[in-house]
C-alpha cells in the first residue's frame, strides 16, 4: 500500500495523526473512567481492553457496562449498541460525499471502523476531500488513546486526582466548539444549523422524549433539512425578483 | 475469558461496525440530487450543535462548570486558536475554577 502511494499518502497520514491529537487528549479521561468502571463491573483486564479494541465506541461501552451490572441479556445489550450507534450511519453518509474518489471500497471499509462522533467531526470540518491516508492517521491516533487509556483505567483509574478528572471532562466538548467556531465565522448558515440542532436536541433530551442516540440523529436531520429547505425557498424567491 | 462476555463483545463490534460501513457500500459512486447533497453538507455542523448542547451543561452536577467551560472554549476558539489550544485552555480554566470552589 505504502509503495504505490508514497507521494500523496505519507503527508496525508501525518496530517491525520496530528489532527487526532486533540481527540486523543479528549479520549483519555473518558477511557480511563471506562476502564475503572469495567473493573468495578467485574470485567477482566483482557475483556476491558478487548471491548475497546473491537467496539471503539464510548457511549455504547458505558451503556454495556451499565446493562451488564443490571444483568441484561447479551442480545439486548447488542441491540442497544446498534440503536445507540445508528447516528454513525448519518455521519458515514456525510463523509462518503467528502471522500476521495481514488480510494477504493477496501480502504473506505478500513477507515469506516474508526468513525466516531469525534473523528467524524474533525474530518468533516476539514476543508477539501478526505483521503484514506488522512482518515487512517486520524483514527489511529484516537484509537490508540482509547485502547491504551482503557487498559490504564483498569490498572489504576482510581488513583487519578479527582479535580483533574473533573476538568478533563470538558475536553471533548471544547474540541467540538473548537471545530465549530471557525466555520461559524465564515457563514451564517453554519450558525443556524448548529443552533437549531442544539435547540431540538435540548428539547428531546430534557423532556426525555428520546434516548440520547436517537435525539442526536433526529435533531441533526431536522436541522439539516429545515435550513436547506429555507435556503432553497429563499433562493427560489430571489430568482423571481422578490427581496425576502 | 468468559465466553459469554467474549461473544457479547463480538456482537457489539458487529452492531457498531454496520452503521459505520453501510453508507460507503450503499452510496458508492452514486450521484445524489443537489438538494440532498446540500443536506449532507449541513450534517457536520448540525451534528456539532447537537453534540455540544445540552451535553456540555451536564458534565458535572454543577451546571456553571459546563457553562464556564463552554464560554472559555468559545472565546479561545473565536480568537482563532488551534483546536488543541482550545481543549487545553478550557481544561486549564476549569482546573483553576475548581480550585476556588
Amino acid at each position: 500500500m505504502a509503495v504505490t502511494a508514497v507521494e500523496g499518502e505519507a503527508p496525508q497520514f501525518k496530517q491525520g495523526l496530528q489532527a487526532g491529537v486533540s481527540i486523543a487528549i479528549g479520549y483519555a479521561p473518558i477511557a480511563l473512567t471506562y476502564g475503572l468502571l469495567a473493573k468495578t463491573t467485574g470485567l477482566t483486564m483482557a475483556e476491558t481492553v478487548m471491548m475497546s479494541l473491537v467496539v471503539f465506541a464510548g457511549a455504547s461501552q458505558y451503556i454495556a457496562l451499565n446493562l451488564l451490572a443490571l444483568g441484561t441479556s447479551t442480545f439486548e445489550i447488542i441491540l442497544t449498541t446498534f440503536i445507540v450507534n445508528i447516528r454513525h450511519f448519518l455521519m458515514s453518509t456525510a463523509l462518503n460525499e467528502k471522500s476521495d474518489e481514488a480510494d477504493g471500497l477496501f480502504k473506505k471499509s478500513a477507515y469506516a471502523f474508526g468513525i466516531t462522533d469525534e473523528t467524524f467531526s474533525v474530518a468533516a470540518t476539514k476543508p477539501g476531500v478526505v483521503t484514506a491516508g488522512y482518515m487512517i492517521g486520524l483514527n489511529l491516533m484516537a484509537y490508540a488513546s482509547w485502547v491504551v487509556c482503557s487498559g490504564l483505567g483498569h490498572l489504576f483509574g482510581a488513583s487519578l486526582p479527582e479535580t483533574l478528572q473533573e476538568s478533563m471532562s470538558v475536553a471533548l466538548y471544547a474540541m467540538f466548539i473548537g471545530l465549530l467556531v471557525p466555520s461559524m465565522k465564515g457563514a451564517k448558515k453554519v450558525i443556524y444549523l448548529a443552533v437549531v440542532a442544539a435547540c431540538f436536541n435540548s428539547i428531546f433530551t430534557i423532556t426525555e422524549a428520546l434516548s440520547s442516540g436517537w435525539s442526536i440523529v433526529l435533531s441533526t436531520l431536522i436541522s439539516s433539512f429545515l435550513i436547506e429547505f429555507i435556503e432553497y425557498v429563499k433562493l427560489g424567491k430571489k430568482g423571481g425578483g422578490s427581496n425576502e | 475469558m468468559n465466553s459469554e462476555v467474549f461473544w457479547m463483545i463480538i456482537g457489539m463490534g458487529i452492531a457498531t461496525y454496520i452503521p459505520r460501513l453501510l453508507p460507503f457500500v450503499l452510496f458508492k459512486g452514486k450521484e445524489m440530487p443537489s438538494f440532498l447533497q446540500g443536506v449532507l453538507k449541513n450534517i457536520p455542523f448540525a451534528t456539532l450543535g447537537a453534540l455540544i448542547f445540552p451535553g456540555i451543561l451536564f458534565i458535572q452536577d454543577d451546571i456553571s462548570f459546563g457553562l464556564l467551560g463552554a464560554a472559555a472554549a468559545f472565546l479561545i476558539a473565536y480568537l482563532g486558536a488551534n483546536v488543541i489550544v482550545v481543549v487545553l485552555g478550557a481544561i486549564a480554566v476549569l482546573s483553576v475554577y475548581s480550585v476556588f470552589i
